[in-house]
């Protein structure tokens, strides 16, 4: 999830411009530094989390897993699959990127795919749309 | 005047898509205005009279007001009554509606959830009644047919759960066998206990009333008094009015419900169409051993006008003993008591609050779970009906190899949780209740032998060939006194072949 990398890196600048404004020059090489290793957990956390995403096509249901914190697992069968969401947000847009959402008749069902390229995202919304009415279930 | 298309089941089906030779449009009953229009015209009615007995003329510009709204809402009640149209065909309800946007909709029968019987009570003095057929995501205007007579209700109702279940639409309304009625004096007592907290409040504040002594203090606290009384009241007699004379019935083509005291609905839920019964056990009937049940059948949660008739929960025990809850359970339902597994005990220092409650378990086709802190909710789902499954672990699970699994019911926030389990087993049953839930669907598809009822938004969903359908519900055991249905043989898309 390269999204999460981007907006620490935002971070990351907007920290440096305010601390660069206004402060003594002696101060700003400990700044510097300090924003250096904020700036590195930041990245590193948002890599985590970006490893920890996954999803896989299984022959009935789709699996996604995410967290690092609160790890979740959410196995959604396609016959039950309502509508299929592809969405892309302005940054999401400018690194071609798009996120796959699952729709079902519970809200809780939690199945959101973030970043993903936007070939694969089309790729698997066709592929989860055919799936869906192949296997479709009533409610 | 009219809202705009359903986008799903106007755009779905096209004309004439579900198939059929469509039947004699009809209109709704000529009546309709008067009714419409009536409640703004008794208002009027009661401020003339009372404008009457005072002699005074300092009413005259409010009746002259309600006067001009009611003549008005009967001019818009009459030109919709116009412009209103609806048939029933062999594969859907059609109705049409509406002035300048003409809307047309077509509700395929197969795909009903609920089908309510509404009188309010100026209808009901003339003999009228509503019909609100509910599909699954549809909006509170859809559906609604005001007013019928009553016969005329009543047999599209019948014709309506026939085509539902397959059979031929002038099947008349199977015989129904009642199960069991809510004696008056328990509905009121159970709602003076729900309203306890409110009357030791209350009578807190009447303490505090007694022993100030300043005259403007006396007058706060009888003002907040009045207010809690009347708060309370109005409550009481709303949930009195609405559940009077409870009755539950059950017939080949589903649960009858019919309730009310001034307002009568009359609702009939196919068993098929169950997706989750929660049994409800708040602290203040403890004593007493009631519980509530309810039926959740899939639709949208939006607000009702009226008479609430068609809250996604479906009352089906607005107050019982438990036994007689637990014995409907297994007579209505199909649902039998099961021990429920209890989580490990060191779950306590996670959930200190609700760890008494908090047990699940899964047996043969049927998954449930018992959560609350001061209330005890018991949640039944039929795996057939399982949405999704999800593991979840939060950091203070993790410390103590414990996580969640939970099996989401259509709806808001109903679901199966098997909470706080320990790591090895969450993951184990996780595994499991996924097989057990595709197994369940393939077995109740392959049963109902119908084609593929996708939800309405559906990509790419055809509304072709979806007539008929049999009823699927291979657990109940209540279908048996109907003749077999037809299967439906169309050409849908085809069900999983793995």
């Amino acid at each position: 999830m390269e999204v999460c990398a981007l907006s620490a890196l935002a971070l990351v600048v907007t920290l440096a411009a305010a601390a660069g404004s206004g402060e003594v020059v002696g101060g700003l090489v400990a700044e510097l530094v300090g924003e250096l290793v904020a700036g590195t957990v930041l990245l590193l956390v948002a890599r985590r989390r970006f490893r920890a995403w996954a999803y896989q096509e299984r022959e009935d249901d789709l699996v996604v897993s995410r967290g690092v914190m609160f790890k979740r697992q959410s196995v959604v069968p396609y016959g039950r699959m309502q509508f299929v969401d592809v969405t892309a947000g302005p940054v999401e847009r400018l690194f071609r990127l798009s996120t796959v959402k699952l729709h079902t008749a519970a809200a809780a069902s939690d199945a959101r795919i973030p970043g993903l390229e936007r070939e694969e995202a089309a790729r698997l919304r066709d592929r989860l749309a055919a799936l869906g009415e192949s296997r479709a279930a009533g409610l | 005047m009219s809202a705009q298309p359903g986008p799903e089941v106007a755009a779905a089906h096209g004309p004439g898509a579900s198939g059929g030779p469509s039947a004699a449009w009809q209109r709704l009953h000529p009546l309709t205005p008067v009714v419409a229009a009536g409640r703004t015209a008794l208002l009027a009615g009661v401020v003339a009279l009372e404008d009457r007995a005072q002699s005074q003329g300092s009413s005259l510009v409010l009746m002259g007001v309600l006067g001009g709204v009611a003549v008005l809402n009967l001019v818009i009640s009459a030109v919709r009554y116009l412009v209103t149209r609806w048939s029933v065909g062999t594969g859907a309800l059609r109705i049409e509606t509406g002035l300048f946007t003409r809307d047309a909709r077509q509700l395929p029968l197969a795909r009903i959830q609920a089908v309510d019987v509404v009188r309010p009570f100026l209808a009901r003095a003339f003999g009228l009644a509503e019909l609100r057929v509910r599909l699954a995501g549809s909006s509170r205007s859809e559906g609604r047919l005001a007013y019928l007579s009553e016969r005329v209700a009543l047999e599209l109702r019948a014709s309506l759960l026939a085509g539902h279940h397959g059979l031929d639409l002038s099947t008349p309304e199977p015989v129904e066998s009642p199960v069991t009625a809510v004696p008056l004096g328990r509905l009121i007592g159970s709602t003076v206990l729900s309203g306890a907290m409110f009357l030791v409040v209350a009578l807190a504040l009447v303490g505090t009333f007694l022993l100030s002594r300043s005259a403007a203090a006396r007058g706060a606290y009888f003002g907040t008094v009045a207010v809690y009384l009347f708060g309370f009241l109005r409550r009481a007699w709303q949930r009195v009015a609405e559940q009077y004379g409870f009755t539950i019935g059950l017939a080949p083509d589903g649960i009858r419900v019919r309730r009310g005291l001034l307002s009568t609905v009359s609702e009939t839920v196919p068993l098929a169409r169950v997706q989750a019964v929660r049994k409800v056990q708040p602290m203040a009937w403890r004593p007493f051993g009631w519980c509530r049940l309810e039926v959740d059948v899939a639709g949208s949660p939006g607000k009702e006008q009226g008479t609430r008739s068609s809250k996604v929960t479906k009352s089906l025990l607005p107050v019982g003993p438990g036994l007689l809850a637990d014995s409907l359970l297994v007579s209505l339902l199909g649902l039998h008591q099961f021990e429920l597994g209890r989580p490990p005990g060191r779950a306590r220092l996670k959930a200190p609050f609700s760890y008494h409650f908090l047990a699940a378990g899964a047996q043969g086709a049927l998954v449930a779970s018992s959560v609350g802190r001061l209330r005890k909710v018991t949640t039944w789902v039929p795996l057939e009906k399982v949405q999704s499954v999800r593991h979840v672990q939060g950091p203070v699970q993790r410390a103590l190899r414990l996580s969640t699994v939970h099996l989401d019911a259509a709806g808001r926030r109903l679901r199966v949780q098997f909470r706080d389990r320990d790591e090895a087993e969450a993951r184990q049953l996780f595994e499991a209740l996924v097989v057990a839930c595709r197994q369940a669907r393939r077995s109740a598809s392959i049963a109902a032998a119908r084609p593929a009822v996708g939800g309405d938004g559906a990509p790419g969903g055809t509304g072709a060939g979806r007539t008929g359908g049999a009823p699927a519900g291979p657990a109940s055991p209540l279908t048996t006194g109907q003749p077999a249905p037809p299967v439906a043989h169309d050409a849908g898309p085809a069900h999983d072949r793995t």
